[in-house]
């Protein structure tokens, strides 16, 4: 037996991710496929150079390209698909075995998601190398402290992402189909976040409205970070703090609420 | 001290009543109904440690509700039920690690990985440590006869291969109860015999206490000196396999290989004719009356070969529930 629970925590955390890591390069084909399929920003990227449109906010083309990379970047690293995988998990039964064994499930799925940001990193290499390729003078490296900061927030961002996925996976424990809860908040998240378009770019009364949110902390905070630009970096903290708080008792307060659910109403 | 005690075991689950077509769908959509339907009613027993206990009964019996309320994957709606010392549903660590349910329809190995890769997962999450991990694998990989196995991915295993891997990482973490549902099914005949000597043998060198459900009744009567039989939720029977035939059906089987063909109604008078092909007769007969029965047959006809035998325990409880006997 593991002498310590710290000693115990890091075997099972190493374990969890090296096993999951093997399983995500069993699926390295796919995972290029998803890195390719999350280039939205790129898109964006395109869709905004050459339109204007971004000198009423006060952006210059260049500091646009530099902030849809900067979102595709934290895109990639932010990606969280838990329901998904519950939901499959849920309903072929492997959920049972899970529930059996010393180690709560969600465990489990952090460490699938963190494999395979792993496995995804070289596929974000090529594609940012092939954008430099294209458009010369695009990529730049941020100062240290900024790019320091940068990851520190898109490793926030990941867990805040992760908490309002799990929280309605845990739905799951009520309905069997919680992706389609996910699917109702993708359309904020896609147009709140900065995705789309900066912050800056929105009218006064919509961007008040986004920064009520948790979205634009999730896509825009960090990518104003990493592209470089003006942003108020307590604020940004402060608000990614402020919302895993709120969300990591609720998450652990329904998941054990969901488990004697479905422990209720038969496995 | 019973290693597992169920008094009262209840449950009732709760489902959707939905009923066809549009107007059934619509109705359905804007104003849900269920009902409530009994898996378990009143069920109680007690397992010493270190037995093998049978789980019997017809599908939808109750069977894999009782080994969950056991395991603690589900609540029970009434009664109470202890394992190892610990309430089961609370799943508390401690518990957990006492126990290991086995689904033959459903798997805990990680699909694209080979076994070992699950098998370091496991051992680190019950904290054996890397050299103890290794040879409770190397031991347990001896007795269930897998080599290489281990080392290819567990969707390129035969589905006995798989089973071999799924039992051994139930048993990784030395558990003191053993839950297993259905574990041979899907398995050919040799598979079947490798996982019940492999049954047989970790029980008699460790003491771990079995209960186990199974439809093969080869897996009941090579490795359970006691059975449960469940039917409609209710226990039919606690006690040894044996008392269970006698009681459902002190009668013996005779085969007899006849000279000439003779039709089913000229050996009605001898007991329950179960088939009668050509020289073939198969009947059931009272062993009170067996004897008697016996020499009329020989005296009757011209017989070429007569074989007395228990009957088949699978064919006496299925007629049993498919006659309504046991309800």
């Amino acid at each position: 037996m593991s002498r310590s629970p710290l000693v115990h925590g890091l075997r099972v955390a190493r374990a969890l991710f090296t096993s999951q890591y093997a399983l995500m390069l069993e699926y390295r084909a796919e995972i290029a496929l998803w890195a390719l399929s999350g280039v939205l920003p790129l898109i964006m990227l395109g869709v905004w150079s050459g339109s204007g449109a971004g000198a009423d906010a006060g952006l210059t083309p260049l500091q646009l390209a530099r902030y849809f990379l900067a979102a595709f970047v934290v895109r990639q690293f932010t990606i969280v698909w838990v329901i998904q995988a519950f939901e499959e998990d849920n309903l072929q039964g492997r959920l049972s075995p899970y529930l059996l064994q010393p180690l709560p499930p969600l465990w489990r799925y952090l460490a699938a998601h963190l494999a395979e940001q792993v496995t995804r990193l070289p596929f974000v290499v090529v594609i940012l190398a092939l954008v430099a390729l294209v458009l010369p003078g695009t990529l730049s490296w941020p100062s240290p402290l900024s790019f320091l900061l940068a990851v520190v927030a898109t490793h926030l961002v990941f867990l805040l992402r992760f908490l309002i996925q799990s929280l309605i996976t845990m739905a799951c424990f009520w309905s069997e189909r919680a992706a389609a809860l996910e699917r109702l908040q993708m359309i904020p998240y896609l147009f709140l976040s900065g995705l789309v378009a900066p912050l800056e770019t929105f009218p006064e009364g919509m961007r008040a409205l986004a920064f009520a949110t948790p979205f634009p902390w999730m896509i825009w905070f960090p990518a104003r970070l990493l592209g470089g630009g003006q942003v108020d970096v307590a604020a940004g903290f402060g608000a990614l703090l402020a919302w895993i708080a709120l969300l990591l008792p609720l998450t652990l307060l329904l998941w054990k609420a969901g488990i004697r659910r479905y422990s209720a109403m038969g496995a | 001290m019973p290693i597992i005690r169920a008094e009262g075991l209840t449950k009732t689950y709760r489902v959707a009543d939905k009923q066809p077509g549009l107007r059934g769908t619509l109705r359905h959509f804007f104003a849900r109904r269920s009902r409530e339907v009994p898996a378990v009613k009143d069920v109680s027993f007690s397992i010493e440690a270190g037995e093998i206990v049978g789980f019997l009964g017809p599908n939808g019996a109750g069977k894999t509700t009782t080994l969950k309320m056991l395991s603690g994957l589900i609540h029970p709606t009434a009664g109470t039920v202890e394992v190892a010392g610990h309430v089961p549903y609370r799943r508390q660590g401690n518990f957990l690690r006492s126990i290991s349910l086995v689904m033959g329809q459903k798997q805990q190995l990680i699909w694209d990985l080979p076994p070992l890769d699950s098998l370091r997962v496991n051992a680190a999450v019950y904290g054996l440590d890397d050299a103890g991990a290794k040879r409770r694998i190397t031991e347990l990989a001896e007795m269930l006869e897998l080599g290489d196995e281990l080392s290819r991915p567990v969707r390129k295993l035969s589905l006995g291969e798989r089973m071999k891997a799924e039992l051994l990482a139930a048993l990784l973490h030395r558990p003191s109860v053993l839950f297993l549902d259905e574990p041979t099914l899907g398995l050919d005949v040799n598979a079947q015999a490798r996982v019940r000597d492999f049954l047989a043998d970790i029980n008699r060198r460790t003491g771990t206490t079995v209960l186990l459900t199974s439809h093969y009744m080869g897996d009941i009567t090579a490795l359970c000196p006691r059975v449960l039989l469940i039917h409609q939720g209710h226990l039919f029977h606690d006690g040894p396999l044996d008392e269970l035939t006698e009681r459902l059906a002190p009668c013996r089987e005779v085969r007899l290989e006849l000279k000439d063909p003779a039709p089913a109604e000229a050996f009605a008078a001898y007991g329950a004719v179960e088939s009668c092909q050509g020289h073939q007769v198969r009947l059931l007969i009272p062993r009170d009356r067996l004897t008697a029965a016996v020499a009329r047959l020989l005296a009757d006809f011209a017989v070429v070969d007569l074989e007395v035998s228990e009957p088949p325990v699978e064919e006496l409880i299925g007629r049993l529930f498919r006659q309504g006997v046991v309800a």
